[in-house]
């Protein structure tokens, strides 16, 4: 699981049935210290997340699968979850 | 899954039996800003996308779900032809908190 921000939302219309009825976000991975940590990437909402959110995300389809409720469907990531707070150790960053 | 555009296609005749009928699709993977960002990469696809259209892609065993029960040998699948990007507005840059 990666710590993510939602940055904007995808409409389409002509997508793998599976997709419909959730919202396609477009999520940016982040490092612990709130940069970006690589490419910003697209993933089915189970949570009704939305811009501005910082998220929990699923980079893998067993879990974004069972997440959004659509077994053996092309899904490969999901947003599963509201992140509130991050405690760490002193000096982990 | 992953932002990109069909760039262009890939012809193959003789190629392994379960991958029959697929078509071959370059996508180069896009930013949320629509440039282009990284390598180009060979798709198979399930929706019918064109060369110059707005994509989403997924990859892993994933990519062979759409064409169940056929199993064909593919690691990355065009699954979404994208209308519309709606970016959030006044984020903190990077996305940081």
């Amino acid at each position: 699981m990666l710590i993510a921000r939602v940055i904007g939302e995808l409409v389409a219309t002509e997508k793998h049935p599976s997709h419909e009825g959730r919202k396609l976000l477009l999520v940016q991975p982040l490092n612990l210290d709130g940069s970006d940590r690589g490419q910003a990437v697209v993933a089915l909402d189970a949570v009704d997340a939305g811009v501005g959110d910082k998220v929990l995300l699923v980079t893998e389809g067993f879990s974004a699968m069972t997440a959004v409720g659509r077994p053996q469907s092309p899904i490969d990531m999901a947003v599963i979850g509201f992140i509130d707070h991050v405690d760490l150790l002193p000096g982990v960053s | 899954m992953y932002l990109g555009r069909v760039v262009g296609r890939v012809w193959s005749t003789v190629k392994d039996e379960n991958l029959r009928g697929q078509r071959f699709l370059i996508v180069q993977p896009v930013t949320p800003g629509l440039e282009s960002a990284g390598r180009r990469l060979i798709c198979t696809d399930s929706t019918g996308a064109g060369t110059g259209e707005l994509v989403y892609w997924v990859r892993g065993r994933e990519a062979s779900f759409p064409f169940h029960p056929a199993e064909p040998p593919t690691d990355t699948t065009i699954v979404g032809i994208v209308d519309s990007v709606h970016l959030g507005k006044n984020l903190p840059a990077g996305g940081a908190s």
